[in-house]
């Protein structure tokens, strides 16, 4: 068999239309929106601000809590139950991971930084979208960072390598899904995570795929913040 | 090779500003090999080699001797906790709290209760949760009821202008007493409710417009027009 089309119709190594916007959330330190085809996550910071209770403090850095949560009627399928579920604590705990690399807390030692991540709308790339807007969120906060993380999702349907999966190609019988992040700057991945069969030649050959595609999303997500400083002049 | 930014530029964290060896790092700029690199959102400000960054948002870090602006979190039996909107909150000792003679077993809270606003200044601090407070000096007093504005503290400065003219020029036209922080609290009370609103949309366009030239004209027409 053989994918000769996307269901979406777009080029294989083409993203959706994506959009970022920063301080979304008026009350929060920083905020930040990521939209790339119908998935939307709002990202809020709070923070860095005293930890309770007191033994999750770290003497000598700041503790970073990201929290991911999907709205009740966010996807297609059945209704998100409200709450914690295994699957956001894990999401909430990679992209932590993905973040941490990134950020610098030593200044803040006893102290937490709280992200919460809200997917009002998903289609795929929930947790890559999160991502994104976080980093813009901690950056609008002032948290002291070494880079903007950006994150995409890449895969394999049946026999190509596709960029930006949609939640058809996702959840396709033959395929494989690779949400990665990484610092553009750098060239350093904080996140990597794979489902399916695929070999190691086409695991380099996506990490390639999604080095570009997050080049396109960071100059976006640059873009959007200094935007705002200049939309906040204007008002 | 060189400088890639201009001064007063908007940078992200991770944007290079210059590469080789030519220029040095300081506050939120770091060296990553050769290249130097934004650590923050903030504004560049370059003086000389030095490149540095004047950050655009983000808590209060406090320094000694800074005059600040706090709420009154907590009364306890030895002092006070203050809330000056850094991440930890300052510390006031009951022997640095008052100039009177407070009696053994006296009831804290008839000095300073909690919600209280109050002006004091930094005497000491080490590591990020040991901030302790004075409110013995000049100016150092307990506030009263008023408006608290919050505004980011690089901004500071320019509220209070060049030898706080900006700032006297909003006193001495609204009828307000304002007090300004350098943690970025603003504590201001007047007589009138509508002279009081116009203080404070002074301050927000202030508080927006900060990196623009002339902005004493600007502050001087609203205030005009509101009059």
């Amino acid at each position: 068999m053989s994918y000769t089309k996307r269901f979406s119709g777009r080029k294989f190594d083409e993203l959706r239309p994506f959009e970022a916007k920063v301080g979304v959330v008026k009350r929060a330190d920083g905020s930040a929106m990521f939209k790339i085809g119908s998935t939307i996550a709002i990202a809020s910071v709070y923070g860095p601000r005293e930890l309770y209770p007191q033994f999750l403090q770290d003497p000598k850095k700041g503790v970073l809590r990201c929290n991911y949560n999907m709205v009740a009627f966010s996807g297609s399928g059945d209704r998100v139950k409200p709450g914690p579920s295994r699957r956001s604590k894990e999401i909430g705990l990679v992209t932590e991971k993905a973040l941490l690399p990134f950020i610098d807390l030593s200044d803040f030692g006893g102290a937490v930084v709280d992200v919460f991540i809200e997917l009002i709308q998903t289609d795929a790339g929930t947790r890559c979208a999160g991502i994104n807007a976080a980093a813009l969120a901690l950056a609008h906060a002032g948290i002291p960072m070494k880079d903007l993380v950006s994150a995409v999702a890449v895969g394999k349907i049946e026999d190509k390598l596709v960029v930006d999966l949609d939640y058809e190609e996702d959840s396709h019988e033959i395929g494989v899904d690779i949400p990665l992040a990484m610092s553009t700057r750098t060239g350093e991945i904080s996140l990597l995570q794979m489902d399916g069969i695929i070999s190691v030649e086409e695991v380099k050959n996506c990490v390639e795929n999604a080095r570009k595609a997050c080049e396109k999303i960071k100059e976006v997500q640059v873009k959007a913040l200094k935007e705002f400083y200049g939309l906040e002049a204007k008002k | 090779m060189g400088i890639l930014v201009n001064d007063k530029d908007v940078v992200v964290p991770g944007e290079i500003l210059a590469e080789g060896m030519d220029f040095v790092p300081s506050g939120d700029v770091f060296r990553d090999g050769e290249k130097l690199v934004s650590g923050r959102w903030g504004l560049v400000s370059v003086s000389g080699r030095i490149l540095k960054l004047i950050p655009l948002s983000g808590k209060y870090v406090p320094k000694r001797n800074d005059l600040v602006i706090g709420t009154i979190e907590n009364v306890g039996i030895s002092g006070w906790r203050i809330d000056i909107g850094c991440a930890f909150s300052a510390s006031l000792l009951l022997r640095d709290a008052t100039q009177e003679f407070i009696e053994r077993g006296a009831d804290l809270s008839k000095f300073y209760d909690v919600g209280d606003y109050v002006m004091c200044q930094i005497v000491k601090t080490s590591g990020p949760k040991i901030i302790d407070v004075s409110m013995k000096g000049p100016g150092l007093r307990k506030l009263g009821p008023g408006k608290l504005l919050k505004v980011a503290p690089a901004k500071v400065p320019r509220i209070i202008g060049k030898q706080g003219s900006m700032i006297s020029m909003i006193k001495e036209m609204t009828d307000c007493k304002i007090s300004v922080g350098q943690n970025g609290i603003i504590w201001l009370v007047g007589e009138d409710p509508k002279k009081e609103l116009t203080a404070v949309d002074a301050i927000n366009l202030i508080e927006r417009e900060s990196h623009i030239s002339g902005l004493t004209d600007k502050v001087k027409e609203l205030l005009e027009k509101r009059k």
